[in-house]
């Protein structure tokens, strides 16, 4: 048994970093990650003040190239990508046939070429959906998630740092927008995206070169406001704080696109897989809604508590924790449509103890600048 | 990993029992703390609480989860610790001093035979 777990489990070009950063790490989607270096809402608060690198080598990167990449990208995703410029990401859902969603993915443009940046506990299922919408089309997929690297540096003093060391016009770049090209000899993709909130970047080079860019995140790395390692747990509180959906919390076969509080990263114009019933659900009207709640007291409402109105049950909670930000009790539910507005007062069942919630907007947290 | 103060007694599920004449201070070890991550709410029974030995006696929020606590002894709760209420993570940052938990009157002492002492707790860890 443990056996068959140690020869199962990924390592990213980046597991002795970890180990010598002094990390915990966890089997996350078959992957060994660092959950936390030194503590997770101390690298959470340090993301928000300063700068943090994350891993995060265990997302799926799927490449698509040939004539019909473009068309099977357009069924597949939610988003338009027609108009997408080379250099340009943009976030989006696979969905099925009845709207369920499959993953969420960014979705870049090159010259000749596209990215998908899947989620790791999906890459098997996406790559397989990808593969059975192109058959018979010209379009081939190379999985590089084992070839590359894939790093996020997120926070205000990334920017700056990067500005100083890299001979790139990084501050230039517009959010969701990519430069690329080679860096001494080797490939790199630069995004100015990220998943907490924060300014920042997402860097994807090869792993062959990953001593080299070490060597690089080296000097970024150390001192009160320099740039330190944060684990997974600061990147789930992080994405909380500012209502990202997580795929197997907010978003799930069993939700579509709008009830999941994304319309805006589909587009009901255009045919897609998913599209016929999320055009129905729009013409009916949603029976629930994605909604952020601020809970009383300091406890946290868990993934499955159950939200309740007036003694009914009314939602069930998706992601919950205690926002080291706000300093309060928050979490991300689905509930009774006509219960999502802001100011709303309802109740979450927390292991038997009822504490009250607050609807609120979201996001709970936005960045000053 | 530091070893566990020799001073006390230890559970399976990594309370940790100090005794000082009938009174009985209750925390959980360093290594619980690690495992469960930054503490963000103790939730504790109010002093005059008479708690069942084996039973649980509170429970413990991190960041992660939520975990019972476990008594083995049983008695009156005659303090519980104040500054867990605004400052949680002093369980992480001191689980065996600044981060105990409540004192318990016990009325008998006789459970702590059965835990280990603290080579035996450090043994347990040691093997995984």
């Amino acid at each position: 048994m443990s056996q068959l777990r140690e020869t199962n489990v990924k390592r990213t070009p980046l597991f002795n970093f970890h180990v010598e950063q002094g990390a915990k790490m966890v089997d996350f989607a078959g992957w060994e990650m660092p959950l936390l270096y030194t503590g997770i809402i101390e690298e959470h608060l340090h993301t928000r003040r300063a700068a943090s690198l994350f891993d995060v080598s265990h997302m799926g990167r799927l490449e698509l190239r040939g004539k019909d990449a473009e068309a099977v990208l357009q069924r597949v995703c939610t988003r338009q990508l027609a108009d997408a410029q080379p250099g340009q990401s943009r976030y989006s859902h696979v969905c099925n046939e009845r709207g369920g969603i499959l993953d969420d993915v960014i979705v870049s443009r090159y010259e000749d070429h596209w990215l998908v940046v899947c989620n790791a506990s999906n890459r098997e299922k996406i790559v397989n959906w990808l593969l059975r919408h192109s058959a018979g089309r010209d379009v081939t997929l190379e999985d590089q998630t084992e070839s590359t690297v894939m790093v996020a540096l997120q926070g205000p003093g990334v920017i700056p740092a990067l500005r100083e060391k890299l001979p790139l016009p990084i501050g230039d770049l517009k959010r969701y927008r990519f430069l690329w090209g080679e860096y001494l000899g080797f490939s790199y993709s630069i995004f100015r995206s990220g998943y907490t909130g924060e300014d920042g970047v997402e860097v994807i080079v090869p792993a062959a070169v990953m001593p080299l860019v070490g060597g690089l995140l080296g000097t970024l790395l150390g001192g009160e406001n320099g740039l330190k390692p944060a684990g997974l747990g600061a990147r789930d509180t992080l994405r909380l704080e500012a209502a990202m959906p997580l795929y197997g919390h907010e978003l799930n076969e069993d939700v579509d696109s709008i009830t999941a509080g994304q319309a805006w990263c589909v587009d009901l114009n255009k045919d897609f897989i998913g599209a016929e019933p999320m055009r129905r659900l729009v013409a009916s009207g949603l029976s629930r809604k994605l909604v952020g709640l601020e809970l009383e007291g300091r406890r946290i409402a868990r993934q499955r508590a159950s939200v309740h109105s007036g003694g009914e049950a009314v939602g069930e909670v998706t992601s919950g924790t205690f926002s080291p930000t706000l300093g309060k009790s928050i979490a991300l539910a689905f509930v009774r449509a006509d219960l999502a507005e802001p100011g709303t007062g309802l109740e979450v069942d927390l292991g038997g103890r009822r504490s009250g919630a607050t609807v609120v907007k979201l996001p709970f947290y936005k960045r000053s600048a | 990993m530091a070893s566990a103060p020799a001073d006390r007694k230890y559970s399976q599920t990594h309370e940790w029992f100090k005794v000082s004449g009938d009174v009985v201070t209750i925390g959980i070890t360093r290594f619980a703390a690690d495992e469960l991550t930054d503490i963000t709410f103790v939730d504790l029974p109010r002093p005059g609480t008479k708690l069942t030995a084996g039973k649980p006696f509170g429970e413990i929020e991190s960041v992660k989860a939520t975990s019972a606590l476990y008594t083995a002894v049983g008695g009156e709760v005659i303090e519980t610790n104040a500054a867990l209420a605004d400052q949680p993570e002093l369980v992480n940052n001191s689980s065996f001093e600044e981060g105990w938990m409540i004192k318990v009157r016990a009325d008998d002492l006789a459970p702590l035979d059965d835990l280990m002492d603290a080579a035996a707790y450090d043994a347990m860890l040691q093997r995984g």
